[in-house]
């Protein structure tokens, strides 16, 4: 650990807390071109943050103390994974503190953390979604676990920059069993970000909602609070997806020219994945509920045939 | 000088444990003596107990030879490390169950207070010669004096006929484990005829009888911890128990069914065969998976927190599994990983269940009500129940930073080295067990936030709660004890880990300390930080300093202004209790997709009803595939041999004639 | 990786992932059309695998074994089954005896076996893609598996069809390939079967005005 070291992790995160919204507005951007909407602007989320937190907090009248520090906790979640993930560099001082399965383990106490307050008011849409996104916790939480068993198995690591300095920086192969955990991956955030598939970001149709049932309460700061860990999931987890798949670019050390070249690389890939997101967010439909958990089973058959795949072809060569 | 030995420490333990008990009976009518003066006591003892083994760690066994009990046949104990965790486990969480029982029996409940206080020290001892025991004999007399004093503390209440009729299922099973404990005693002793532990351990039994004596052990000491088939007796006998002692039951005796299992397989048998692996991973899986599902479907908390133990069992014995596998295949550092992780979990489960089951308590206490339907909101009346049960349920569910994830992070790590195992069908398959335990981890935060959503959030669901009064003193200082080890056995795991080591080396010749202790006491990394690491400090500060540093930096950018009013819910009029989520209701999407899984009888309301309801009611299929069939054989078995009984005093007189002919027949020389 | 892998065999593998990955696909795809394409799409890995085996080996007869496969496979099963949906206009739903979920759970189950089953084998053959015999025989008990749960006659011929896939993996994994001989006379075995098989729907529809092969159990003796 360096002081170099600690700012760039302190720089990461504030690119982090930046870029992250950015992400989101970039991606209802390109959805409502491809929907043929006059697109929002690009900053809009940045926009909407600012009036959130200068709007007054409306609580309802049951809310408990838990309920106003919920936001904060996932927040901080969010914030940590974001430290966690190497966007730029491998060369994290924070990094250590969690491998993988403790990432996991960060976002499922987010999880917890929202559920619960979701449950706090005492609303029918509150507990309804805090239900359903324990649902949907549950199903994507095996599938995810067998995708970093894959890759840890690849780099002989569960920790994060070890993984990325394997595949980014060893010999090329190719690795079918990736492509196996990239598609469960893949699945596995469209579900944990309340994506087309399985929940729709933009709707309030009561009854198909997840996430915005659970958040139907907050209002001014905490409202924007969530609303920008939401951005910064979103941002970990297509942070992660490329770390893990397509990792090229990102430098090892900590020497100007490589973390400048890791950024420009970094923005050009989360330009053409969240591209990529509206685009299938576009052409496909919002599922039912139960047609979710075959969504996950879907996910999860991916990554253990990944995980077998490793096993068969490529632990004997 | 005569110098106090540890060994001898907890014998005097034990003892006072015995003698508070006797004490009771002295004035079993007297409230205030036996609440404020005995249990504060035993708690005083227990700390004792759990401070002695924990200077005690490390160093070499001891032994003592009790001249109590048949003639000729002493009592041996000893204390080596394994027992030694166990001994620190019993301690710690007797110490906060007894500070809670302080405050928590009240006058006029169930049996004479002076009675329960014997019952409840005699069951702490009983315990804790379990753990010290050195030959069979101690070990079964122990044994059962534990299985009867816990009988008779669930029966508590023996007025309810559900209750008694708990105790019988609890007390029938337990004695089908005893039998067969005592099978497996038998087999181990067979040959030299020698029935103490020493003797077991010097001889050496063919593979096809140590598998025998194994599975017995299995199926004995699974019958006590609750592992499947043989668990049904756990879910009713723990909530009919007070809470207090369903603590016990759930945090401390289930764990001495596992310290029974753990040193059969790794210190009487000698080198284990690699299938026991795959048999206790398989029946662990099976009892997680188990366990977690129908801890998710319940509506009553204490069956709720019942069923989450079975899963917890379940996935010690998964531990264990991968422990028997990576030892029989002679890998030594990660035989050391998965029992490190096994004997974590351990003490993660006694401490975060021990809380969950005290905190059910104070909430049966304050308003009467055990059924998730009728609770709700009682955060705002009981807040520090809440907050610290809230401890309790971050752990339960496996989350970071409290003591369940360290534990499950482990048994994780031991799994990625799976597909090292030099056997075909094992390298694949175990690493997608692997699967399986994320699935019920993830499980298991369901069934959490089911439980406290239910029980502390939201509206009341119904009037009388708006009574409800938090926890008392003792009660409280006995939640916060127990909350407290939950969160430094949550972020303080290369200490722990250091702890347990002696335990894992003394049973697998490897321990985790070394590796950990190189990469500082803050950072856990039980290969190499490439390979894998956990800090749950950094971990805790990071989130901490966002949660401190957004709230500061939003107040003052912006402002902290707050109004109340009404809640939302889309425009929504008709708001009330009545709108949230049943137990039932939150557990829907499980019935649904996990249906074959249950047994279930449901009544959906028709459009004609005059009082539509709606109910389900789910039942465990070991029952019918099982149970019943079983009862059934044995009821047509009695049914034979009641023809033997004819009543008239010649015909008995006459089998025992024929017995003794018989018997001379067969006894000749 | 400690030995450098020819990017041959890496390529070989990757096809054979994705002929495996399409084979779960299939088995999890609820209607006929887009299994039809699967099955198109599998024949067209097929045909690619082949060829890299082809380039790599030298061998000569196999680029005819991939032509063969890229026009009956790719094209000419898929054309001729796409016809038969639309001249019976079957309902574009399959229906399984078994839910998704389950069949996928056993899927999984079978690719153990299978990988279990081929390893020792595989460790015997000495050609560059024997990794992929265990694969192959995955397709093999998958589309199997298929032909079983499912109860309209399209997708059991799919079934069958995508079986003779997953052999002809196994063929060119293990001895590169089978005698060209032997090869277009399974080929021609194939197309006459699934030309049969059509016949035979057209008379099964007119029999029972539905294609659930279930109808057929009322054909035995009483």
């Amino acid at each position: 650990m360096s002081i170099s070291g600690l700012l760039w992790q302190f720089f990461a995160i504030a690119l982090a807390l930046a870029l992250a919204p950015l992400l989101t507005g970039w991606v209802n951007q390109c959805r409502a071109w491809l929907q043929n909407r006059a697109a929002p602007p690009l900053l809009q989320p940045y926009f909407m943050l600012h009036k959130l937190f200068h709007k007054d907090v409306v609580l309802a009248h049951g809310a408990s103390p838990l309920f106003v520090f919920a936001p904060y906790v996932v927040f901080g979640c969010m914030l940590l994974a974001c430290a966690i993930i190497p966007t730029l560099s491998t060369d994290l001082p924070f990094a250590p503190a969690a491998d993988t399965i403790a990432l996991v383990g960060v976002f499922g106490l987010a999880r917890l953390f929202i559920a619960l307050a979701a449950m706090d008011i005492g609303t029918s849409f509150g507990t309804l979604g805090g239900r359903r996104e324990m649902l949907i916790g549950f199903l994507a939480e095996p599938a995810l676990l067998m995708v970093i068993f894959t890759t840890a198995m690849i780099s002989q690591s569960t920790s994060v920059a070890t993984i990325v300095e394997t595949l980014a920086h060893g010999d090329f192969v190719i690795n079918p069993s990736l492509a196996f955990a990239g598609i469960a991956f893949t699945f596995v955030s469209f579900a944990e970000n309340a994506r087309v598939p399985v929940d729709n970001p933009a709707t309030h149709l009561e009854l198909t909602m997840i996430h915005e049932a659970m958040i139907l309460e907050y209002s001014g700061r905490h409202l924007a609070l969530i609303e920008w860990a939401a951005a910064l999931k979103l941002y970990a987890y297509s942070c992660l997806g490329l770390a893990l798949f397509f990792p090229w670019g990102i430098a090892e050390g900590d020497s100007a020219a490589g973390l400048l070249l890791a950024i420009s690389a970094l923005i050009a890939k989360l330009a053409v994945g969240g591209a990529l997101l509206a685009l299938i967010e576009t052409i496909n439909a919002k599922v039912r509920i139960f047609r979710a958990p075959e969504f996950l089973g879907t996910a999860f058959l991916f990554a253990v045939l990944g995980l077998l795949v490793r096993l068969l072809l490529e632990s004997r060569v | 000088m005569f110098a106090l030995l540890p060994i001898d420490v907890l014998l005097i333990a034990a003892g006072t444990w015995l003698a508070l008990g006797l004490a009771g009976l002295a004035a079993p009518r007297n409230f205030r003596y036996i609440s404020k003066v005995l249990f504060p006591l035993g708690a005083a003892v227990a700390v004792l107990a759990g401070l002695t083994s924990l200077s005690f760690l490390g160093s070499g066994a001891e032994t003592a030879v009790l001249a109590v009990g048949l003639p000729g046949l002493p009592f041996h104990l000893r204390l080596d490390n394994l027992a030694a965790v166990f001994v620190l486990l019993l301690g710690f969480a007797a110490a906060g169950i007894s500070v809670f029982a302080a405050g928590y029996f009240r006058k006029g409940e169930g049996a004479a207070p002076g009675l329960l206080c014997l019952q409840y020290h005699f069951f702490l001892a009983a315990m804790l010669l379990v753990l010290l025991a050195d030959d069979a004999y101690a070990f079964m007399v122990a044994w059962e004096g534990m299985a009867l004093s816990s009988f008779f503390l669930v029966t508590t209440d023996h007025r309810h006929a559900e209750i008694r009729r708990a105790g019988y299922l609890y007390l029938l099973i337990a004695h089908v484990g005893a039998i067969a404990i005592l099978l497996c005693f038998g087999l181990m002793a067979s040959g030299s005829g020698d029935y103490t532990f020493a003797g077991m351990r010097a001889q050496s039994l063919p593979p096809f009888w140590a598998s025998a004596a194994w599975l017995l052990a299995l199926l004995g000491f699974g019958a006590k911890a609750g592992l499947l088939p043989v668990h049904v007796w756990l879910p009713e006998a723990h909530p009919a128990a007070p809470s207090p002692v369903s603590a016990m039951m759930s945090g401390v005796m289930l764990k001495t069914a596992i310290y029974g299992l753990l040193r059969v397989s790794f210190d009487l048998l000698g080198e284990p065969l690699w299938w026991w692996g795959v048999v206790a991973m398989a029946v662990g899986l099976a009892t997680a998976l188990f366990g977690v599902l129908y801890s998710t479907v319940q509506s009553d908390m204490k069956r709720l927190l019942a069923y989450s133990s079975i899963e917890n069992i379940g996935l010690i014995a998964v531990a264990l599994g991968l422990t028997l596998l990576f030892h029989a295949y002679r890998m030594a550092a990660l035989a050391a990983l998965a029992m490190t992780a096994l004997l974590y979990h351990c003490l993660a489960h006694a401490g975060f269940k021990s809380l969950l089951f005290l905190c059910t308590g104070s909430v049966l206490h304050a308003t009467k009500e055990r059924s998730l339907g009728r609770l709700g909101g009682l955060i705002h009346r009981m807040p520090w129940v809440a907050w610290l049960a809230l401890a309790g349920v971050i752990a339960g569910a496996g989350l970071p930073p409290l003591s369940g994830f360290v534990s499950e992070w482990l048994l994780l790590q031991g799994f990625l080295f799976s597909p090292g195992l030099p056997h075909p069908w094992l390298n694949m398959v175990v690493p997608v067990a692997a699967a399986v335990v994320a699935l019920v981890a993830a499980l298991a935060g369901f069934a959490m936030v089911k439980f406290y959503g239910i029980v502390f959030l939201g509206r009341m669901r119904e009037e009388a709660l708006k009574d409800a009064h938090d926890a008392g003193r003792w009660e409280r200082a006995g939640l916060v004890w127990l909350a407290v080890l939950t969160f430094l056995l949550g972020v303080l795991p290369t200490t722990v880990i250091r702890l347990i080591d002696a335990a894992t080396r003394q049973l697998l010749g490897a321990g985790l300390a070394d590796k950990v202790r190189e990469h500082g006491w803050w950072l856990l990394a039980p290969i190499s930080p490439d390979r894998a690491s956990y800090a749950p400090l950094v971990f805790l500060a990071v989130i901490a300093a966002a949660v401190l540093l957004g709230r500061q930096l939003v107040h003052r950018l912006y402002h902290g202004r707050l109004r109340r009013s009404p809640a939302w819910d889309c425009g929504y009029v008709f708001q009330g209790p009545r709108a949230q989520d049943t137990a039932e209701g939150f557990s829907q999407p499980i019935r649904r997709i996990f249906e074959p899984m249950f047994r279930m009888e449901r009544h959906f309301p028709t459009v004609r009803d005059e009082q539509p309801y709606y109910s389900v009611k789910v039942e465990d299929h070991f029952w019918n595939w099982l149970y019943l069939p079983l009862a059934r054989f044995a009821d047509g078995i009695s049914r034979l041999i009641i023809r033997l009984q004819g009543g008239r005093i010649a015909i008995y007189l006459l089998y025992s004639f024929l017995t003794l002919i018989v018997l001379l027949l067969v006894a000749r020389p | 990786m400690s030995t450098v892998v020819p990017l041959s065999a890496q390529l070989i593998n990757l096809f054979a992932a994705v002929i495996l990955l399409l084979a779960f696909a299939m088995l999890a795809q609820r209607r006929v059309l887009p299994l039809i394409n699967l099955f198109a799409l599998q024949g067209l890995t097929l045909c690619l695998s082949t060829l890299v085996v082809a380039f790599s080996t030298g061998q000569a007869h196999l680029y005819g074994s991939a032509a063969l496969t890229l026009v009956l496979k790719a094209l000419l099963l898929p054309w001729i089954l796409h016809r038969l949906v639309r001249k019976l206009q079957v309902k574009s739903d399959v229906e399984g005896l078994v839910n998704i979920p389950t069949t996928m759970l056993i899927g999984i189950v079978l690719v153990m076996v299978a990988f279990n089953v081929a390893l020792p084998i595989s460790q015997l053959a000495s050609t560059i893609s024997r990794g992929t015999l265990g694969i192959a025989l995955a397709s093999v008990m998958l589309a199997f598996l298929m032909m079983i749960v499912r109860t309209k006659a399209i997708p059991q011929v799919v079934g069958f069809l995508a079986m003779e896939n997953g052999l002809f993996l196994a063929a060119t994994s293990a001895t590169y390939g089978m005698p060209m001989v032997v090869e277009l006379g399974i080929a021609l075995d194939v197309l006459v079967g699934a030309i049969i098989l059509g016949v035979f729907f057209f008379q099964i529809r007119e029999q029972f005005d539905s294609l659930d092969i279930r109808h057929l159990e009322k054909l035995k003796e009483r």
